[in-house]
């Protein structure tokens, strides 16, 4: 749920899993932002669906909300944490431990095995190995479920990346981002160097392991078709109002 | 207390883990990394081989002579004595006379000494004139003894024993029958072609000048100069070979007398004592010293090798850090999927510069392996007809700051890429395009 009221959160519980304030990014070296968002604020455990053309600037939002890139202006919450107050390193280890990214494709290291591959965070983060551990006993064994769960066959595991159909590499993706349980999972076009027979099957897998581990989920693409399997769906350019526009 | 602990022990997993991923990295992309790792080691082996080559040279040029304490000739330059005396070079200007030769080897303090005679010479090659003590008490590299690879020392007056190099290129055996020239010119416009001599003993290659000279008995050297004067022979007065003996065959000088002493500490007494001489000019020369001297003046060439070689390795090292660097754009992806799983940006410089080490290492040891098999394959042979002696061996410390300097040069030269790639992935953070 997208709310235009920002203190309304505040009253919950549970920190938001999103905050934006005022948040303006622009590229170093360029005057104009390409990105200013008065208000965002997602509640944990929701799924939403942000559509808008390409080029619009989706990926700038993921790449703050990631801690990849700092804005320029304004304040970036993830889980209650002040992105905007933390160094580079911190950001790097809060991405570890509380995001997973799904990128549109490409989304495997070509050198290392299926199984590898869906352990580099928990390589990275020792609290999403600690808790992929606490969930199947060890976090090779959580890869495994995960695996299963996303209908990728045992004997495909050991096997090199570069074998697999681009369908079962976004599933391998999604496996990764999901492993040890992080809090916000962000997908960044995942479907669409997908057919539409496997889009459907993808993103219902992907809901279902998102309810799984109770992460929350931002899912950004331009096809808008998608957004009635969201819970609630946002225009990314309704979200931003650049400057000069 | 504790946490920080925790803290190292995760930075320790995480840099065992960036190594693993290099490492791998690195083997999937072995094919195009096989020639930089071949550079490497080749430039290695270049390096490693020639400063063996270059310390055994020098070991053996200044040790050419060896267990000589002191080395006495007429008054002059100390390192022109030396030329005499041990590459037999030159024509001696002064003598030294007989006498004080024989008074020198009878004081108490030395234990032995050896005359040395220069003047005459064969197809070039130095004749020496001295005693068969010679071939007992020479000693090189370290000790080493002469070794008569053929027949013996002199027994008759005219017999003579020849160098390996000497005896190789003419095919002399024990038997043949050789002609001295008079002089050290090489112009055989004088020769001792009424005295044949006759090869006694043909010696071991030795790699030092030995090699490349032939030694004849002192007497030998004075009677075909029975009816010599100036320089060439006297006419009308013929000396046949048969009849030599019966002239007093003692010698008037010498070139130089090679003397060992019988406790190393007198030696400067002797010096001392040599250089106060009362009835002629005369100099005392340490071989070691003037040695490292002569070395000095011959082995500027060493010093360019030393410079083209390490170019070599600059160019391994510049080959290692572009085969990296051109392997960064197609890997923007790979770099980006580790940043989105929680990598800083220091750990892709760790990645990258690991990478390039590893690369390094490999071929910093394939370099020292195919070292050690050149030297298992070419060693002998280097021994028998250089007489340099190439051993497979631990690293000396002149080796081992060469692999040091390589490694830390190498090591300099991967942050290049490294630094590149911590800059990539700074800027593409998760949007790196494919």
């Amino acid at each position: 749920m997208v709310r235009a009221e920002p203190r309304l959160s505040s009253e919950e519980a549970a920190p938001p899993a999103v905050s934006l304030r005022a948040v303006s990014f622009a590229w170093p070296g360029q005057e104009n932002p390409v990105l200013h968002i008065p208000e965002l604020t997602i509640k944990a455990g929701e799924r939403l669906f942000i559509f808008g053309p390409s080029g619009s600037g989706k990926s700038t939002l993921l790449g703050l909300l990631s801690g990849v890139l700092t804005a320029s202006e304004g304040e970036v919450s993830v889980q209650g944490t002040a992105l905007h107050k933390l160094g580079g390193a911190a950001r790097d280890r809060f991405r570890g431990d509380h995001v997973g990214v799904i990128f549109q494709q490409f989304n495997l290291v070509p050198y290392l095995s299926i199984l590898e591959n869906v352990l580099i965070p928990c390589r990275f983060s020792a609290r999403r190995a600690a808790r992929a551990a606490r969930q199947a006993g060890s976090a090779a064994l959580a890869a495994r479920n995960l695996l299963e769960c996303l209908d990728l066959r045992a004997e495909l595991w050991e096997r090199r990346v570069a074998h697999l159909s681009v369908g079962q590499q976004q599933r391998v993706a999604a496996a990764r981002a999901l492993i040890g349980g992080p809090e916000l999972l962000i997908a960044d076009e995942p479907t669409s160097s997908l057919d539409a027979d496997r889009r459907r099957d993808f993103l219902r897998l992907l809901l279902r392991e998102c309810e799984n581990s109770g992460s929350t989920l931002i899912f950004v693409s331009h096809d808008q078709g998608l957004a009635a399997e969201f819970s609630s769906a946002a225009n990314f350019e309704e979200l931003n109002r650049r400057a000069g526009r | 207390m504790r946490n920080l602990t925790a803290a190292r022990a995760a930075e320790m997993i995480r840099f065992t883990y960036l190594f693993f991923l290099a490492g791998k990295s690195a083997w999937n992309r072995r094919g195009t990394l096989l020639l930089v790792v071949l550079s490497i080691a080749l430039s290695t082996t270049l390096l490693l081989g020639l400063e063996r080559v270059r310390t055994q040279v020098r070991e053996s040029f200044v040790q050419a002579v060896s267990g000589v304490d002191l080395v006495v000739g007429a008054r002059g330059g100390d390192m022109q004595l030396m030329l005499y005396a041990v590459f037999h070079l030159g024509g001696a200007t002064n003598n030294m006379s007989w006498k004080s030769a024989l008074s020198i080897a009878a004081r108490p303090d030395v234990a032995w000494s050896v005359p040395i005679s220069l003047g005459d010479s064969h197809n070039g090659y130095p004749v020496v004139g001295t005693s068969a003590d010679f071939f007992t008490r020479y000693r090189f590299r370290g000790g080493r003894e002469l070794q008569l690879a053929q027949g013996g020392s002199f027994s008759d007056l005219f017999d003579v024993v020849t160098g390996s190099e000497v005896a190789k290129k003419h095919g002399y055996v024990p038997g043949s029958r050789i002609i001295l020239s008079h002089g050290n010119s090489g112009a055989q416009l004088a020769r001792h072609e009424d005295k044949p001599f006759v090869v006694s003993g043909v010696l071991r290659p030795t790699g030092t000048p030995v090699d490349r000279s032939l030694y004849i008995s002192l007497e030998a050297m004075e009677a075909i100069h029975l009816n010599w004067q100036g320089g060439a022979p006297i006419r009308g007065l013929e000396i046949r070979p048969d009849q030599v003996r019966k002239f007093n065959l003692e010698p008037k000088s010498i070139t130089a007398l090679l003397v060992g002493m019988k406790s190393r500490s007198r030696v400067f007494a002797l010096q001392q004592d040599i250089r106060n001489w009362k009835e002629e000019a005369l100099t005392g020369v340490m071989p070691g010293v003037a040695m490292d001297q002569i070395w000095r003046l011959v082995s500027t060439g060493e010093q360019a090798l030393f410079l083209v070689s390490g170019l070599v390795i600059f160019t391994g090292l510049a080959g290692l850090a572009s085969a990296i660097l051109a392997g960064l754009g197609e890997r923007r992806r790979e770099l980006a999927i580790l940043r989105s799983a929680g990598a800083r940006p220091l750990d892709i410089l760790i990645l990258l510069a690991c990478e390039g080490f590893l690369l390094l290492c490999a071929g910093m040891a394939c370099g020292l392996l195919l070292l050690v098999l050149l030297l298992l394959a070419l060693g002998p042979t280097l021994a028998d007809s250089y007489g340099i002696a190439l051993h497979v061996s631990p690293p000396g410390t002149g080796e081992l700051l060469l692999l040091g300097g390589i490694a830390a040069a190498g090591f300099l030269t991967c942050l290049i890429p490294a630094w590149r790639a911590y800059r990539l992935s700074l800027a593409d953070g998760l949007t790196a395009s494919t």
